[in-house]
C-alpha cells in the first residue's frame, strides 16, 4: 500500500492551485479510528485516480448536524456559518462528504445560509469515477461473497440516493443481497438524530440490535454501509451476536479500496 | 309533499351542522403559526392527485391498500347516485335520472353496486384485521378508548349503509318486476342492477308489495340518513382523513426528506457575527418563542397534519424506537396534537372566542420528553404516511423548545453541545488535532 497524498486547502492555494474538489472528512472521519479507515480509504481511491482535491485540515468543524436534529438551532447555525465562511472564502465549488450527515446538512440546509456548493456522498464520486471510465475496479477478495447494503436514513430516504452505492458494490462481482427492510423502507441503525451521542430512552431492545439482527439473517459475509456511525452501530451489534469473525462491516468505500489494492 | 319537507328539514339542517363544524376545525387549524406555503402550484397539484386520489404511497403494504381501494372507489362512485337521491328527495321524484340516462343509469347503479359488495367484503375484513387477528399497528396502546371505538363505529356505519342500499335496490327490484314501483316504467320488467337483480328476487321475492314499500323507504331514508349522519360525525372523528387527505398532500413538503426548517430568527441573530454588512430584520424587542410548547406554536401546516391523521399507525410500525419498545410512537404524536387542538378549540368557544390559559400545554401534558428525546429523524414515519404527514418536524419543534427555552435536552446532549462549541466536534478532541488522521499509520 503506498502512502496518501493529503493536500490541505491552504497548501493548494498557497502554491497557486485550485482543487476541483473538496473532501469534507466530517467528526467521525477526522477523530474515530475506525472511522479514519474509511477516510483513508476514500483518499487512497482519489490518489489512485489523480484527483484534484484537498481538504479542509484543521479548519474543518462540525457541520451542526447533530445540534440540529437535537433542536439547537443556534449552535447549529453558528457552526453553519463559520463553516460557510471559510468555505466560500476558498471559493469552494464542489463537495465529497464521507459522510450523509455532512452530505445532507451541507447539501440541503446550508444553501438558506448563504453556502451554495455541488455536493455529492462518496460513493456516488465512485460511482462517477467508474462510469467515466477513471476508475476500474475488480471484485478481488470479495469476488463471489455475499453483501447486505444497509442505507443510511440521511443518503436513502433523506436524499434519494439508493443506486449509487448499489452500482458500486455490484462492480465487485459479488452477490447482493436486499434486506426486507431496504432503501426507502431502510430500518435505522439508532444513531441518528443525536442519539449517537446519548443512551437510548427506555425500550426493550437497541435499534442497532434489531438491525444487526435482520443483517445476519442473511449470513453476509460483508455488511457494507455509507455512513461512519452505521459503521459504529452495525459493527457494535455484529459483536453483540458475536459474528465479528464471520460478517465483517466495511464502508463502500473500503470494499471498493480493498479489492483493488488501492 | 310531507316527505318532501322532511327530506328538506334534514338537509338543510346536516348541511348546516357541517357547515359549523368544519368552520370550527378551520378556525383550529389556523391557530397555528403562519407559513407561506404557494410554490410549486403544479407539482402540488400532481402529488395530491397521485398520492390522495391516487393513493399511490398505499400500495406499499398491498392488501390493506386494496381493501382499502374498495371502500374508497365505492365512497367516490356513490356520490353520483347521492346527487338523484337529493334531487329525489326535494321534488318527491323516484329515480329521477333512469328514464333520461337509461343504459348508462344502469351501468353506473350496477358499478356502484359491485363496489358497495367488494367494500361490504373490505369492510368485513377490516373489522376482523382489528378485533380478530389484532394487526399489531392497529391494537396498539394509544388507540385504547375512544379511537379505538371510533374505528369500529365507522366499519360499522359503513356496513350498515351498504345493507340499506341493497335493501332500497333490492325491494325497487321485485316491486318494479310487478309493475309496482314508483320508478317510472321505461317499457322493461327489471331495474337490471348487476347485483339486486339477483339479491332482490332472492331476498324479497316472497314478500307482499305493500311490506316492499316499506322495506325500499326504509333502505332509501336509511341510506340519505346515513349519509347526513356520516357526513357529521367526520368532524368529531379520525375518518376527516377522507376529506383533508387532499389539502394536506397539496401542501405537502416537496423538498428533500432530510433539509429541516430554518429557523430564520435565528439567522438573524447569528449572521451578523458572519456577515458584518447583514442588517437584521427583525425587530430586536419583539419577543420571539423558539420551537412549539402548545400546539399554537406549531404552523397551520403541522396542525393540518393533525387533523388528517387516520391512525393508520403505519408510521409508528416503521419507527426504530417504537418497535424497539420505546416510548416514541408517531401515531400518538399526531393523536395528542389533534386532542389538544381540539382542547384549546372547545376552550375558545366556551369562553367567548378567546384562549383562557388551562395551565396545560402539548408538551409535557400530552407529549413527554422521554418520547420527544427517542427519535432518530430518520424520516422512516414521513416515508410512510400514505397522506403526507410529517410527525418529525412536530418532533423538532418540541425538540427546539425543550432546548432554547427550557434549557432542559438530556445531560448527555448538553455535553456534546459544549464539546461542539468548544471543539468544533461532538467529542472532546482538541480541533487542532483534526487533521492528525492524515499522518498517522
Amino acid at each position: 500500500m503506498t502512502s496518501i497524498k493529503v493536500p490541505t486547502m491552504q497548501e493548494k492555494i498557497a502554491n497557486g492551485e485550485t482543487p476541483d474538489i473538496l473532501f469534507w472528512v466530517g467528526c467521525s472521519g477526522s477523530f474515530d479510528d475506525r472511522a479514519k479507515k474509511i477516510t483513508k480509504a476514500i483518499v487512497r481511491i482519489l490518489n489512485h485516480v489523480g484527483a484534484n482535491f484537498a481538504v479542509l485540515g484543521v479548519e474543518e468543524s462540525c457541520t451542526g448536524d447533530p445540534a440540529k436534529r437535537s433542536g439547537n438551532e443556534f449552535l447549529f447555525q453558528m457552526q453553519a456559518m463559520q463553516n460557510i465562511t471559510i468555505l466560500n472564502g476558498y471559493d469552494v465549488k464542489k463537495i465529497v462528504t464521507g459522510c450523509p450527515h455532512c452530505f445532507n446538512t451541507i447539501k440541503n440546509e446550508y444553501p438558506e445560509l448563504g453556502g451554495k456548493y455541488e455536493v455529492i456522498h462518496h460513493t456516488e464520486l465512485v460511482q462517477q469515477l467508474i462510469n467515466e471510465g477513471k476508475l476500474k475496479v475488480q471484485g478481488g477478495e470479495f469476488k463471489g461473497k455475499k453483501i447486505v447494503f444497509h442505507d443510511p436514513c440521511y443518503l436513502g430516504r433523506a436524499n434519494d440516493v439508493y443506486e449509487a452505492p448499489r452500482d458500486v458494490i455490484s462492480k465487485l462481482d459479488t452477490e447482493l443481497v436486499e434486506m426486507k427492510r431496504s432503501k426507502a423502507n431502510g430500518l435505522c441503525c439508532g444513531a441518528g438524530g443525536a442519539q449517537m451521542f446519548k443512551e437510548a430512552e427506555k425500550g426493550t431492545k437497541e435499534v442497532n440490535v434489531e438491525r444487526a439482527e435482520e443483517a445476519l439473517s442473511h449470513n453476509p459475509d460483508v455488511i457494507a454501509v455509507g455512513c461512519p456511525f452505521c459503521n459504529t452501530m452495525m459493527t457494535d451489534g455484529v459483536k453483540h451476536f458475536n459474528q465479528e469473525d464471520k460478517t465483517k462491516v466495511l464502508d463502500v468505500a473500503e470494499l471498493i479500496a480493498n479489492a483493488n489494492d488501492l | 309533499m310531507i316527505s318532501s319537507i322532511i327530506f328538506i328539514v334534514f338537509l338543510i339542517t346536516g348541511s348546516a351542522f357541517f357547515y359549523i363544524n368544519a368552520r370550527k376545525i378551520r378556525r383550529n387549524i389556523l391557530l397555528g403559526k403562519d407559513v407561506t406555503i404557494n410554490d410549486n402550484a403544479s407539482e402540488r397539484f400532481k402529488t395530491m392527485l397521485l398520492v390522495a386520489f391516487g393513493q399511490k404511497k398505499m400500495f406499499t403494504r398491498p392488501i390493506p391498500a386494496l381493501l382499502h381501494l374498495f371502500l374508497y372507489a365505492a365512497f367516490v362512485i356513490t356520490q353520483i347516485e347521492l346527487l338523484e337521491i337529493i334531487v329525489d328527495g326535494v321534488t318527491g321524484q323516484h329515480r329521477v335520472f333512469r328514464a333520461s340516462l337509461g343504459g348508462f343509469y344502469t351501468f353506473i347503479v350496477s358499478f356502484i353496486e359491485i363496489l358497495s359488495v367488494l367494500a361490504f367484503v373490505g369492510t368485513l375484513a377490516f373489522l376482523a384485521r382489528r378485533n380478530l387477528l389484532k394487526v399489531p399497528r392497529l391494537v396498539k396502546n394509544e388507540l385504547n378508548g375512544w379511537p379505538k371505538l371510533d374505528a369500529n363505529i365507522i366499519l360499522i356505519m359503513e356496513i350498515v349503509l351498504i345493507c340499506f342500499i341493497f335493501m332500497m335496490n333490492g325491494a325497487d327490484e321485485v316491486l318494479y318486476t310487478r309493475g309496482q314501483s314508483h320508478a317510472e316504467n321505461i317499457g322493461d320488467n327489471s331495474l337490471s342492477f348487476t347485483v339486486s337483480s339477483y339479491l332482490g328476487p332472492l331476498i324479497y321475492g316472497s314478500m307482499p308489495t305493500p311490506g316492499l314499500h316499506v322495506i325500499e323507504r326504509i333502505g332509501w331514508w336509511g341510506h340519505i340518513l346515513m349519509v347526513f349522519g356520516f357526513l357529521n360525525y367526520l368532524p368529531f372523528s379520525k375518518h376527516l382523513h377522507i376529506l383533508l387527505a387532499f389539502p394536506n398532500t397539496y401542501y405537502s413538503n416537496l423538498k428533500a426528506k432530510g433539509q429541516f426548517h430554518n429557523l430564520f430568527e435565528v439567522t438573524d441573530v447569528v449572521k451578523p457575527n458572519f456577515d458584518s454588512s447583514y442588517q437584521s430584520v427583525l425587530d430586536p424587542n419583539a419577543v420571539i418563542k423558539f420551537g412549539a410548547k402548545d400546539v399554537t406554536d406549531l404552523t397551520w401546516k403541522q396542525l393540518l397534519d393533525a387533523y388528517s391523521c387516520t391512525e393508520c399507525g403505519r408510521c409508528t410500525s416503521s419507527c426504530p424506537q417504537n418497535m424497539t419498545g420505546k416510548a416514541l410512537s408517531p401515531r400518538k404524536i399526531m393523536m395528542d396534537t389533534r386532542d389538544r387542538l381540539v382542547e384549546v378549540g372547545k376552550n375558545i368557544d366556551k369562553n367567548g372566542g378567546t384562549f383562557v390559559d388551562d395551565g396545560k400545554s402539548l408538551l409535557g401534558d400530552y407529549i413527554k420528553t422521554e418520547e420527544i428525546w427517542a427519535c432518530n429523524t430518520c424520516n422512516a414515519c414521513v416515508q410512510e404516511c400514505p397522506v403526507n404527514i410529517d410527525p418529525l418536524s412536530i418532533i423538532l419543534s418540541l425538540r427546539q423548545q425543550l432546548v432554547l427555552e427550557q434549557s432542559s435536552a438530556p445531560n448527555e446532549l448538553n455535553g456534546m453541545f459544549s464539546n461542539l462549541e468548544n471543539n468544533g466536534a461532538p467529542w472532546q478532541f482538541s480541533p487542532s488535532d483534526r487533521a492528525n488522521w492524515i499522518n498517522e499509520n
